[in-house]
């Protein structure tokens, strides 16, 4: 199978199974679809046709090159891994965690998925024992895997601090007994940041996720405190100060764009003109019905900003002055195995969510549904069912995935949305998969468009 | 006519290299909605660079 498509000037091919990257001209691309059922004699005669100007010669050597790829199985390479690995799931260790070491917020946006960090329950701060008690059982299950992720979430994580504090400790303690490595990450919307928070952070945070949704009007039409006011002006400064003494260590400013700013472009825009150089824009998680959702009418304005985001990028990068898109990172050379690309995000088995109270749930997005919970950190997995229904979970358990050009590339999605359109992990959240074929499209032309940059510059 | 390919991962080739799964879950990273996991660097390819 494979992918041909035309953007910012660039006519690209991807092959579906090997994941290479064709770059062509207009001619050269249209070789490809031509030559793919491998009629030599068909392909030539329909580009001399379609090309009259074109030599023979050229034809000739250009389905040469076609050839050449086919044997390196690069060009309409089988889908061999389906076959290779037929029962390919999840493996049973826990590699990640996510602990909502707060379900309350010093925020109330009104478009929060997690209800206002209540996650429809009760309001809790995680005690530091139940904290102890997801790390040990995070090392206990890990199996040989040395690196080890936890993410502090909530809520606002920042509103139990000194437990976060006091859980990295411990996790550096668990380190040396165990040869494991820690990674932490803290997301945070910023409102408690001090000089301490950052200091921490900066000696013992891996990644930090810093909740900003652009502009001042966007940011603060959702994203308010209790009493309706605007966060933008109070964290705005804290956020660039904290990025200033990050240096080059990782951080994400992470925006949700909706229905209401289409024009995210310009969010993601201001926050590199405030500084920032690692930046990520989402689509809100919400119910259809919400009026702040992503409708299918929206995408082609959606997609408009995507491609437009990735011409500004180029821009940015050839005046010297660059910025990451998250979406738009790929490393087409060290990118992750084919297992990574058919397991997908490991959510139920090798990640899992930590409520305060010790509740397991496949993920962040699952929490307070009771059907999806797992077990607890005292019970360990008692609904070994679910878990297995997760494990099972893959590129090829969704029907949609199976014809898609992108399944090796996205692996079949996000397990919590696909559960919420369709009421089923294997099925597929059509809006989201649009957006991730077009920033697919967008990263991979980027790739193009640098590898060019760079040959011209040598 | 001309087509150049982009350098990247033999796929097949992972089949027996890979699978060590020390890379990062999807969702520790920015995003925790809506990504797929082709952002996530290999951490075993980056080992052997070093």
């Amino acid at each position: 199978m494979i992918h041909s498509y035309t953007l910012n000037g660039y006519h690209i091919t991807v092959d579906a199974a090997s994941c290479a990257v064709h770059v062509t001209d207009r001619q050269g691309m249209d070789a490809i679809a031509l030559y793919e059922d491998g009629d030599r004699e068909k392909a030539t005669r329909l580009l001399q046709e379609k090309y009259p100007q074109v030599p023979l010669a050229d034809i000739t050597a250009c389905l040469n090159d076609i050839d050449a790829l086919r044997a390196q199985g690069k060009l309409y390479a089988p889908d061999v891994y389906q076959a290779a690995l037929p029962r390919r799931t999840a493996p049973t260790v826990v590699k990640a965690l996510c602990l909502h070491v707060a379900h309350v917020c010093n925020l109330a946006c009104s478009y929060c998925f997690a209800g206002q960090g209540k996650y429809a329950g009760a309001q809790a701060l995680m005690p530091y024992e139940v904290g102890r008690d997801a790390l040990d059982f995070l090392v206990r299950h890990s199996g040989t895997r040395r690196n080890l992720e936890v993410d502090f979430f909530g809520g606002e994580p920042l509103m139990n601090w000194d437990v976060v504090k006091r859980l990295v400790a411990y996790g550096r303690e668990l380190e040396k007994q165990h040869n494991k490595m820690f990674r932490f990450t803290l997301t945070t919307n910023g409102v408690l940041l001090d000089d301490e928070v950052m200091d921490f952070c900066n000696r013992e945070m891996h990644n930090v996720v810093l909740s900003l949704d652009g502009r001042k009007e966007v940011h603060d039409r959702f994203r308010v405190d209790h009493q309706g006011r605007g966060s933008y002006e109070a964290i705005v400064p804290k956020f660039q100060e904290f990025v200033r003494r990050r240096g080059h260590q990782g951080y994400y400013m992470r925006g949700t764009f909706t229905h209401y700013n289409l024009d995210f472009l310009n969010d993601i825009l201001h926050m590199a003109d405030l500084g920032f150089t690692q930046l990520s824009m989402e689509p809100v998680v919400t119910s259809p019905d919400n009026p702040s959702a992503i409708t299918q009418d929206d995408l082609p304005q959606v997609f408009e900003q995507y491609e437009r985001l990735a011409q500004v990028m180029l821009e940015r990068h050839r005046e010297g002055r660059p910025f990451d898109f998250y979406h738009f990172l790929i490393d087409l050379g060290h990118g992750p195995c084919i297992h990574k690309r058919i397991i997908g995000c490991g959510s139920g088995t090798e990640y899992l969510a930590v409520t305060p109270w010790g509740d397991l749930y496949p993920c962040h997005q699952f929490v307070g549904e009771q059907q999806y919970r797992l077990g607890s950190l005292l019970e360990g997995i008692t609904n070994a069912t679910l878990q297995q229904e997760f494990g099972r979970c893959n590129v090829f358990s969704h029907t949609e995935c199976l014809q898609c050009w992108a399944k090796y590339f996205c692996s079949g999605g996000c397990a919590a949305n696909a559960a919420h359109a369709t009421g089923s992990v294997t099925g597929v959240y059509d809006i989201g998969c649009q957006i991730f074929k077009k920033r697919m499209e967008c990263a991979i032309m980027l790739q193009a468009a640098l590898d060019e940059y760079n040959e011209n510059a040598r | 006519m001309k087509i150049k390919t982009l350098v990247s991962r033999d796929m097949v080739d992972s089949l027996t290299t890979g699978g060590c799964g020390e890379c990062q879950t999807s969702c520790q990273s920015a995003c925790k909605t809506s990504c797929g996991v082709v952002n996530q660097p290999c951490e075993k390819k980056a080992e052997e660079d070093k």
